[in-house]
């Protein structure tokens, strides 16, 4: 893409740029790392624990805003905060693996329309295998665990979650600043 | 140089952002501890939350379980009010139904001692009528009735059969002002005309004042309206109000004090006699006399009790056993036994039949060949109206 290409396609995305309150980008992942710390605890709501709320935040917030040091953090600050509540996981683990979701994630926004549901449903399953396949690279090369990756349950996981992303990205665009 | 950091400043953070976190996992793998500050930071922030989460959750639950507790309670005690209601529905059922399986063995025994044929009846319906007092029975034509049909019970009279359908038939009460039914006193023999006053008593039109009426009295029928045979209980005279040249004389049915249920039609009717005693009358139950105490003589048995005409009527079986003489079978014009002689005192020895009676005197007496009885009326059949 030339110079003047991508002058154009930043200054026409920068006017879709999604702008959220302080409050916001704070509650929301503390809301969704509580959902994912607190409710698996009951033994009717386990199933929910296959459901990556901290990871669906992330990807939004990095589509939506369309900043890649913007995304980068959030995906960082989420990770981290994950892993210090995760028994028997180094600091950094999830940090790195939603580091990089969230840069990403905010590189695709830059350059696509994310506004539709398709879209977004298949990012956000995108996005959930890159990140499942990225931690296990991690485990293995990092710690040298032996971490199974079960593509095909992967994938069915990757598509509950994009289903759950697209309905939970359309209550959270409510949240979204007018422009 | 500037433009360069520039251009390529996002992907600069993330790397170093990324190198960050790579030697924050390399430092806790090789000194094989955690970074303890960021995982104090992280709880501290999260955990707040968390707890205020877990109290509203509690609190939630708590009400909710004491909610549905407290439901289930109340369901409970409905439950329960439920089930008591219906065991004292139960038990009102139960007692009514030994009431009525009493008064149908009632009903019953009043049915074998009558002389009139019967036919027992249920009561299934009243009359739609706000004045009228009029009841159904489940007997019908097809059963022997018929209209003009005498209804009764064992405590007396209820009504008449006023129209007889194949499976029912209706039954004007004593208590309808259309009703009439010709009765006479106990005690005097007084003859007077029941009517129903759509009340619960009824008044004996056509008793001269010059009659002697008790309150009290019963009242029977006469059999004169050729409905009801004699001597069918009516009612007891409550109130007695001089009047001329007729008495008024108010008469509470008997048939009716205790409900209607099971009546008895009469089918074929048979005059009785009044009862000379008043059921209110009826005999007393004595105990046995106390046991002697030591060294006193023994009590005497009592002597003979009764009336007059039982002991008449003792003496002339003893006669009549002392004369080997057998009442009721003599030949008109036959020798009558000596009713003169002398018996012996209680406890004496027996006279023997061969033997001839001692005689008190010479003096010959009319004496009725029969002993005593109450006389029965000639039997009646009543006519339909």
């Amino acid at each position: 893409m030339t110079d003047y290409g991508d002058r154009y396609l930043v200054g026409s995305q920068r006017e879709q740029v999604s702008r959220f309150r302080a409050r916001v980008l704070l509650l929301v992942p503390l809301a969704a790392i509580l959902f994912q710390v607190y409710v698996p605890r009951f033994f009717y709501f386990q199933s929910l624990g296959y459901l990556e709320l901290p990871l669906l935040v992330t990807i939004y917030f990095a589509l939506m805003r369309r900043s890649q040091i913007g995304g980068m953090f959030i995906g960082a600050f989420i990770g981290l905060a994950q892993d210090s509540l995760t028994i028997k996981q180094p600091l950094g683990m999830d940090g790195i693996v939603k580091t990089l979701v969230g840069y990403f994630a905010a590189s695709v926004g830059l350059r696509i329309d994310v506004e539709h549901s398709v879209i977004r449903f298949l990012l956000t399953f995108f996005f959930y295998f890159f990140h499942q396949f990225l931690y296990w690279v991690l485990a293995r090369g990092l710690l040298g665990r032996p971490v199974a990756f079960e593509v095909q349950l992967t994938l069915l996981l990757g598509l509950l979650n994009a289903v759950v992303g697209v309905t939970l990205f359309h209550f959270l665009d409510k949240l979204r600043e007018p422009a | 140089m500037e433009t360069l950091l520039n251009r390529y400043r996002n992907i600069t953070v993330l790397l170093l952002v990324i190198f960050a976190q790579l030697v924050l996992i390399a430092v806790q793998v090789r000194n094989d501890r955690d970074v303890r500050m960021v995982r104090v930071w992280s709880v501290t922030a999260i955990m707040p939350f968390a707890r205020v989460l877990e109290t509203v959750r509690g609190g939630t639950s708590g009400f909710f379980s004491n909610y549905i507790l407290m439901h289930d309670a109340r369901e409970d005690n409905r439950r329960l009010q439920s089930d008591l209601d219906r065991l004292k529905m139960e038990n009102q059922f139960l007692k009514t139904e030994i009431s009525t399986a009493d008064r149908a063995k009632a009903l019953m025994a009043f049915q074998q001692h009558t002389e009139s044929k019967t036919i027992a009846a249920r009561v299934i319906a009243s009359g739609a009528g706000a004045n009228s007092k009029v009841v159904y029975l489940d007997r019908g034509s097809g059963a022997g009735v018929e209209k003009g049909m005498a209804v009764v019970t064992p405590d007396g009279i209820v009504g008449k059969v006023i129209a007889a359908y194949p499976t029912a038939s209706e039954v004007m009460l004593v208590t309808d002002p259309e009703f009439a039914a010709g009765v006479v006193s106990q005690k005097n023999r007084v003859v007077g005309t029941l009517k129903g006053q759509g009340q619960s008593t009824c008044r004996v039109d056509y008793v001269p004042s010059e009659e002697k009426i008790e309150v009290g009295e019963m009242f029977f029928t006469s059999g004169d309206d050729r409905i009801f045979p004699k001597g069918f209980p009516v009612g007891v005279v409550r109130v007695v109000r001089p009047s001329s040249p007729y008495q008024e004389v108010l008469v509470e049915p008997s048939g009716l004090e205790r409900g209607l249920e099971a009546v008895l039609i009469v089918l074929e009717g048979v005059h009785q006699a009044i009862p000379e005693i008043a059921p209110a009358n009826a005999p007393v139950y004595l105990g046995t006399a106390p046991p002697a105490s030591p060294g006193e003589p023994l009590a005497q048995p009592a002597g003979p009790t009764g009336t007059d005409a039982d002991k008449l009527l003792r003496k002339y079986r003893q006669i009549g056993a002392a004369e080997n003489h057998k009442f009721g079978e003599g030949a008109p014009g036959s020798k009558p036994p000596d009713f003169n002689i002398k018996l012996p005192p209680p406890g004496a020895p027996a006279l023997d039949p061969g033997s001839p009676a001692p005689r008190a005197d010479n003096t010959k007496t009319a004496v009725p060949s029969v002993p005593p009885r109450t006389v029965a009326e000639p039997p009646a059949q009543p006519h339909n109206q």
